[in-house]
């Protein structure tokens, strides 16, 4: 059943329900696709056995009572989700063989849920960086090509890159995705994908690997706004494990599902018209406006003066709860030890130069420096005022409007390596991305059109705080207006 | 504000990396091109601006003072590079 891996988590869903087809087929076909789609370099492990036994208690309960929501979808997981008994090694080798004894929270509530594991997605190590080059594992090819007849390797973005690749190649119906500065959004706009990050707290963070705390957001990855609503239902709630997890009901957002955007006002930022912005990238906003009204919703200037320092605000905090956040690996509890030193400390300081890769070391660098007595007050202190008005640009902003529409990402695809001598050019992808980030609002990218080269472009919507419904919604209507049907050629 | 390779080395040691020289020379220019970058801060006027603490409004939670996990040492040291006796082993400290 071959045609199983290019239908949506609802289609698969209902069509298993309605007896069309088997969970066990469902997981067989993905299993294969995973298997076919090695040279892609995705997962970091693949687990077809968890797949199918989940599978086969979904066919079970079809008889014999007991469907769950996800009964007989099969997900990917990004590998920076502890997943018990399973290698989760968040792009590290610092990790290399952590087999954790613990589920992280949400990928507990997608298997309490019914879901299947297809394994493991590869990332940018720790989840630090936009193209997934800083994996330990090597970069994910992006299964789409240019246009022109070359056969450069595209990057599918990152962090969540074997997310966003594994859900493009058919690999994986939906999979799970963090967000920290734009790293569910960029990849699945790079890819032709949508992906939301929703509000800070929204999603436990227990048992995801810490990049930076304050940031870090769980979100579904997956073909459609639909799939989208489905997996954030099963991945919110509170968890009394996650201090900073919200005590609010879950919303049931695929039935609150609605593209009628009469009465609502969408923010168009000017601040996001930035030089260097390839035209294609402005068009495409303006046609993303255009659905948008089509669809009922008024259209309004808006401005977020701080927008400029977004960047260079996220470029010290995260690093600096980052360079926190991996104090952890020293070589004593879990992961590597490096061996031949003399003492204690060296041994810390040997462990942690041979487990990290270039760009984890370079952010525990500035963080560890703005963090460091004398310059706290200078950078750190500095960054998180900044941080207070961009919120409060946001805050001012939604007086006058429901939802703000920017692209994606500042570009297509790159090739793999054009970017990774300058890591300043590499952080600018993040440029429409982060200020939603800082300031906890949940955001989306839905794929809007090609470029030139054949290359899908995204849109970015993002809500109040808690307002998830309304960027879904938002989505949906661009979604059925952008009609983006295109598929990467297969020549895996 | 820049560094220099003092400097670099200094806060490589808080970090507790033994980077090597060769990547100490690396990072020097590294973290200058990103701090000049991060400067751009300091046009902002943050008078009187609290420091954000908390992205969202939340009121910390209490719970009570009781146990509501452990009794899983094994668990615990499952992943130890070196366990012993049901401790984390490491290099002596003490001669």
């Amino acid at each position: 059943m071959s045609g199983l891996t290019t239908k949506t988590i609802a289609q698969l869903r209902d069509g298993f329900r309605g007896g069309e087809f088997s969970a066990r087929e469902i997981a067989a076909s993905f299993n294969s696709a995973v298997e076919a789609g090695r040279a892609l370099n995705a997962w970091t492990v693949e687990t077809p056995e968890l797949a199918l036994a989940a599978a086969d208690q979904a066919d079970m309960a079809r008889v014999a009572g007991g469907l769950k929501t996800l009964s007989g979808i099969p997900l990917g997981i990004k590998d920076l989700f502890c997943t018990e008994g399973v290698a989760s090694t968040t792009g590290s080798n610092i990790l290399r063989g952590f087999k954790p004894p613990y589920e992280s929270t949400v990928s507990g509530k997608l298997k309490a849920a019914g879901a299947g594991m297809l394994g493991k997605l590869n990332m940018d190590e720790f989840a630090m960086g936009s193209s997934n080059e800083t994996s330990a594992y090597g970069p994910v090819i992006s299964p789409w090509k240019r246009n022109d007849g070359g056969n450069v390797s595209l990057t599918p973005g990152g962090s969540s890159g074997g997310s966003a690749a594994a859900v493009a190649a058919g690999m994986a119906p939906g999979a799970t995705g963090t967000d920290t500065g734009g790293s569910i959004r960029q990849p699945a706009a790079f890819v032709g994908i949508s992906g939301i990050k929703p509000t800070y707290g929204r999603l436990s963070r227990w048992g995801i690997v810490a990049f930076a705390s304050s940031l870090d957001q769980a979100g579904p990855m997956a073909k459609s706004v639909r799939d989208c609503a489905i997996l954030l239902e099963n991945m919110a709630g509170f968890d009394p494990k996650d201090a900073t997890s919200l005590d609010l009901p879950v919303p049931q957002w695929e039935a609150g599902l609605s593209s009628d955007l009469k009465g609502k006002r969408v923010g168009i930022p000017k601040e996001y018209r930035i030089d260097g912005v390839p035209d294609e990238i402005n068009a495409l906003w303006d046609q993303g406006i255009n659905w948008l009204r089509d669809a009922g919703a008024e259209i309004v200037e808006i401005s977020l003066p701080h927008t400029k320092y977004a960047l260079p605000t996220y470029y010290i905090i995260a690093p600096a709860e980052a360079s926190s956040n991996l104090a952890r690996y020293d070589g004593v509890r879990y992961g590597l030890r490096e061996m031949g030193v003399k003492s204690l400390d060296d041994m810390y300081a040997a462990t942690r130069d041979t487990g990290f890769g270039a760009e984890v070391k370079r952010r525990i660098m500035i963080g560890t420096y703005v963090l460091s007595a004398g310059y706290y007050d200078a950078y750190f202190t500095k960054a998180q005022k900044v941080r207070t008005l961009i919120k409060r640009d946001f805050t001012v902003a939604f007086e006058n409007c429901d939802l703000i529409l920017t692209p994606t990402a500042p570009s297509a695809a790159f090739g793999l390596g054009e970017k990774m001598s300058d890591p300043l050019a590499m952080y600018l992808n993040d440029v429409f991305a982060v200020p939603a980030s800082l300031a906890g609002l949940p955001a989306m990218s839905v794929p809007g059109g090609l470029d030139k080269q054949g290359l899908p472009l995204g849109l970015h919507l993002i809500g109040r705080e808690l307002d998830e419904q309304g960027v879904l919604n938002a989505g949906l209507a661009i979604e059925e207006r952008a009609g983006f049907t295109a598929r990467a050629e297969k020549w895996w | 504000m820049s560094v220099n390779e003092q400097q670099v080395r200094h806060v490589a040691k808080l970090a507790r990396l033994a980077l090597s020289d060769a990547e100490i020379d690396k990072m020097v220019p590294e973290l200058n091109n990103i701090l000049g970058w991060v400067e751009q801060l300091g046009e902002v006027d943050t008078a009187g601006v609290e420091p954000l603490t908390a992205v969202i409004d939340l009121k910390l939670r209490l719970r009570d003072d009781v146990v509501t996990d452990g009794d899983v040492r094994d668990k615990v040291l499952l992943n130890a590079p070196d366990a012993q006796h049901g401790f984390f082993a490491v290099p002596k400290v003490i001669e």
